[in-house]
This record gives structure tokens, C-alpha cells and sequence, in this order.
């Protein structure tokens, strides 16, 4: 028999558990990519000699593979005296990774704003940072949700890249499962199928939110 | 000793590459004096406004604004570019009102209104609202402070836009052809609101214009622009009813022949 009942009730409890680490893993990863996204997209337009930087890290970061990232991270860094465990240092190559993609989304956010918005800002003698909190931001993410949402679930389906640094998320976790009962077909499946039904429920989300802001835009 | 200028150009230039748009600006404005600035498409009557709201960076001059230099400040005896602190100081005592009004469609005019003097003049909020209401019942929008700029006709949201500027309490308010987005049947109760202001603030008032009727009956002074250089200049029964210069009476022909 190609797929065993007995086998998959008995190892599911062990991926639940799992892809507890593997939610966990995309929530903190995002909550870095977004934020770290947002600093970088604000600084590049408030301090306008840090763009060249800028540009450079978000394009070093975005042209290079997140699995080698992840191994720099973990195996690099701790030659210069920053050692992580592998959770944390897979968690952080993630949401950097993503943070690259993210500033670029907030980017054109803000290019978006009509340029009488600055204008009004500067004479009404508002701060930048006043400016960026108040006047840009909430201007420009909504209409951003959906690009953000999408890095989301891109960034959840790439969390199996963190088993090859040992992390117990799902996929190592289906790994080991097969490597000790050389039954692959359960585990990977199983996994597969968690992958789909989260992916789908986020986008519905997503979907849901999208539907929200630009009602409350319509005004 | 005579009384300070509000406002004075001093020898102001302004380039855009090898474009030219103003050529050593002179221009002096007196405290409370209401001025229009008239003159064809690209004569840089609009970059004057600009400038003085810093908007635009100048490559030449100096601006002064009420005895203090604006673009530049004193150091050691000498007056060197200024620093983005000095800027925020000296141009909070200029307001501005843009001809696409550029109220912040997110925020109710309640909000547009307090925003400035809460987050810059540190006011409470119960301080910031009281007083927007009375600007925004000034302007006879109280029934519409809870709108967001989306449900209110261009007359209204740039009603809002003025007694937003007004809000920071200026002693200078730029009009950047503040009535040309609007329809004719709106260009009225701004134009009213303005007038009132005008007699009830002691504000210094610079304005570009296309309404010719306006600046006639509301200014002390008409500046004519063309080509980067004030071309006349004068009270406006002068610059309207004997213009000197040919390219004034080219001008004045050409717009009052339009309507």
C-alpha cells in the first residue's frame, strides 16, 4: 500500500508541532522584512547620501541565493564572533532577504504619493520624520498590501530552506521522519498539503485586508 | 530707522541648467502689504512663491524674511548657506496655498487643520481644535469639518487649505494661483474668503494670479513678470489703467481680450 492511515495519524502530532516552528519562523522573518523594508525605504529618501548605499545593499542582497545568506549567516558570522542558533540565524537571513524585496515594494509606495503632498508638508513646516509618520505612510501602504502580502506567502514557502541548517521546522522534520521509517510518502505529502492550506487562507487574508483599507479609502 | 521689509529678494537668481527662470530678482514687500504678481506662462512668477516657501533652492542672492535672512544665516559676520534648523525656524512665519490645494485626502478638515500645530507648535489637541474651528468657521466650513477632502467641492477643500496655512498662524501668505484648478462658479468664495482675510489678519500677502479683477480691487501693489525680471510695477490702477511698458500693454491685451 502506497499511503499507510496508521502511519500518517501517528506522525502528524510530530508535524504539528513542526509547523508551529515554521509559522513562527515566517511571522518573526516577515515582521524583520517589513520593518527593516520600511527603515530602508525612509532612510534612502530622508538622507539622500545613503541611496547609493542603499541601492547597493538591496541589490548585493536581492541578486544572491537566501540559502547561501542563510549559511553565511550561520556559519560565517561566527567567525566574527557573532554566533546564532540556527533558528535565529535562519529567522534573520529570512526576513534581511525579504526586507530587500519589501523596501523596493515601499519604494513605489512612496514614489506614489502626488508631490503637492510633500509640498504641503513643507509648508505647513512639518518634520520629515512627522512627515514620513503621518502624512506619507499612511498614504502609501494600502495600496501596497497586496505586493507585501504576496512577499508574505512567498517568504512562508521558502521557510523549508532553514532545514538545511537543522532547524526543526517541516520540512526537517518530514526528513527525519523518513530517514528513520523510510517512509517519505506521509511526511512530504502531509507537508505539501500544509504548505497549500496555509498559503491559500493567507492569501484570503490578504484579500480580506485589501477589501478593508480600500473601503476605508473610498470615502 | 525706517521699518524693515517683511520680505526682500535680494539680487535672487534662479537656474534650472542653462534655463534662466529668474535673473537677479530686487523686490521688496512691506509688512501687511498685499501684492499680486501678474505675467504671462514661465515668466517665473510662480517660482518667486516657491522660493520664498523654500520649495525651490535659490543659486543666487539672498532672501530675507522679516530682518532675517531665510536662505542663509550669520555666522562669524558672514552669511553662509543655511542648515535645515535655521529654515524651520524662519519659515514658519510663511504660510501657502497651492493651486491644487494638497490637503491630505486621508485626514478629515478638522485634521488637515490641527496636524501642523500640534505635531510642529506643540498645542493640545482640545488648543489646536478650538482654533481650527474658528478658522474653518471663518472660511464657513464648520458644518464640514468632519469631511474628508474627497466629499468637498474644490472651493471648499481649498477653503480648508487656507484656514489650514492660517492654522500656523503666518505673518506671510503665499496664494499660488490658488483659484485656476476651480470652477468659475467656485472662484468667488475663495476669492471672498481671501478678501476677508486680508482686512482681518495683519498678514503679508503675495499672490500669483490670473484674475485681473481680483488683483486690481484687493492689491497695494502689481508686480508684472516676464522673462525672470519684474517688468513693471506699480499700484493697480497705474500698472492697469496706464501701463508703461509695451510688453505690460501686450499682456494686459492679450488677458483681458480672453475674458
Amino acid at each position: 500500500m502506497i499511503w499507510d492511515w496508521n502511519f500518517t495519524l501517528q506522525i502528524l502530532p510530530v508535524l504539528a508541532r513542526a509547523a508551529v516552528v515554521s509559522v513562527e519562523a515566517t511571522l518573526l522573518g516577515f515582521v524583520i522584512a517589513a520593518t527593516l523594508g520600511l527603515v530602508l525605504a525612509v532612510i534612502r529618501i530622508a538622507v539622500p547620501w545613503t541611496a547609493w548605499t542603499i541601492s547597493v545593499l538591496v541589490e548585493l542582497i536581492r541578486s544572491t541565493p537566501l540559502l547561501i545568506q542563510i549559511f553565511f549567516i550561520y556559519f560565517v558570522f561566527p567567525k566574527f564572533g557573532l554566533v546564532l542558533d540556527a533558528f535565529t540565524a535562519g529567522v534573520l537571513a529570512i526576513g534581511i532577504h525579504y526586507a530587500a524585496y519589501c523596501s523596493e515594494v515601499y519604494r513605489a509606495g512612496f514614489d506614489n504619493i502626488h508631490r503637492g503632498q510633500w509640498e504641503a508638508s513643507i509648508a505647513l513646516n512639518l518634520s520629515s520624520w512627522t512627515t514620513f509618520r503621518d502624512i506619507i505612510i499612511p498614504q502609501a501602504i494600502p495600496p501596497i498590501v497586496p505586493a507585501l502580502g504576496n512577499y508574505l506567502v512567498a517568504l512562508f514557502k521558502e521557510t523549508p530552506l532553514l532545514s538545511a541548517i537543522a532547524v526543526l521546522e517541516l520540512m526537517q522534520t518530514a526528513k527525519i521522519i523518513g530517514s528513520e521509517t523510510f517512509r517519505y510518502t506521509e511526511p512530504i505529502t502531509l507537508v505539501g498539503l500544509f504548505f497549500l492550506a496555509m498559503s491559500l487562507v493567507s492569501a484570503a487574508l490578504i484579500r480580506t485586508l485589501e477589501r478593508l483599507l480600500n473601503r476605508r479609502n473610498a470615502r | 530707522m525706517t521699518e524693515q521689509p517683511m520680505v526682500r529678494f535680494d539680487n535672487v537668481s534662479k537656474r534650472y541648467g542653462s534655463l534662466t527662470v529668474l535673473d537677479g530678482l530686487n523686490l521688496e514687500i512691506a509688512r501687511g502689504e498685499k501684492v499680486s504678481v501678474i505675467g504671462p506662462s514661465g515668466s517665473g512668477k510662480t517660482t518667486v512663491l516657491r522660493m520664498l516657501m523654500t520649495l525651490e533652492t535659490i543659486n543666487d542672492g539672498v532672501i530675507w524674511v522679516d530682518g532675517e535672512p531665510l536662505t542663509h544665516m550669520q555666522q562669524s559676520g558672514k552669511l553662509v548657506p543655511a542648515n535645515l534648523a535655521h529654515i524651520r525656524r524662519i519659515r514658519a512665519k510663511i504660510g501657502m496655498v497651492f493651486q491644487s490645494f494638497n490637503l491630505f485626502p486621508h485626514m478629515t478638515a478638522m485634521a488637515n487643520c490641527i496636524e501642523a500645530p500640534m505635531t510642529v507648535l506643540g498645542m493640545k489637541r482640545a488648543d489646536a481644535e478650538a482654533r481650527a474651528a474658528e478658522l474653518l468657521d471663518m472660511v464657513g466650513l464648520s458644518q464640514k469639518k468632519d469631511h474628508y477632502p474627497s466629499q468637498l467641492s474644490g472651493g471648499q477643500q481649498q477653503r480648508v487649505a487656507i484656514a489650514r496655512a492660517l492654522a500656523m498662524r503666518p505673518k506671510i501668505m503665499l496664494f499660488d494661483e490658488v483659484t485656476s484648478a476651480l470652477d468659475p462658479e467656485l472662484v468667488g468664495e475663495v476669492l471672498q474668503v481671501i478678501r476677508q482675510i486680508g482686512r482681518e489678519h495683519d498678514l503679508t500677502m503675495l499672490m500669483v494670479t490670473h484674475q485681473m479683477g481680483f488683483a486690481k480691487e484687493f492689491s497695494d501693489r502689481v508686480c508684472f513678470f516676464y522673462q525672470g525680471k519684474i517688468c513693471e510695477q506699480g499700484p493697480p490702477s497705474e500698472l492697469f489703467g496706464a501701463p508703461k511698458n509695451e510688453r505690460t500693454r501686450q499682456f494686459l491685451h492679450a488677458v483681458l481680450e480672453a475674458g
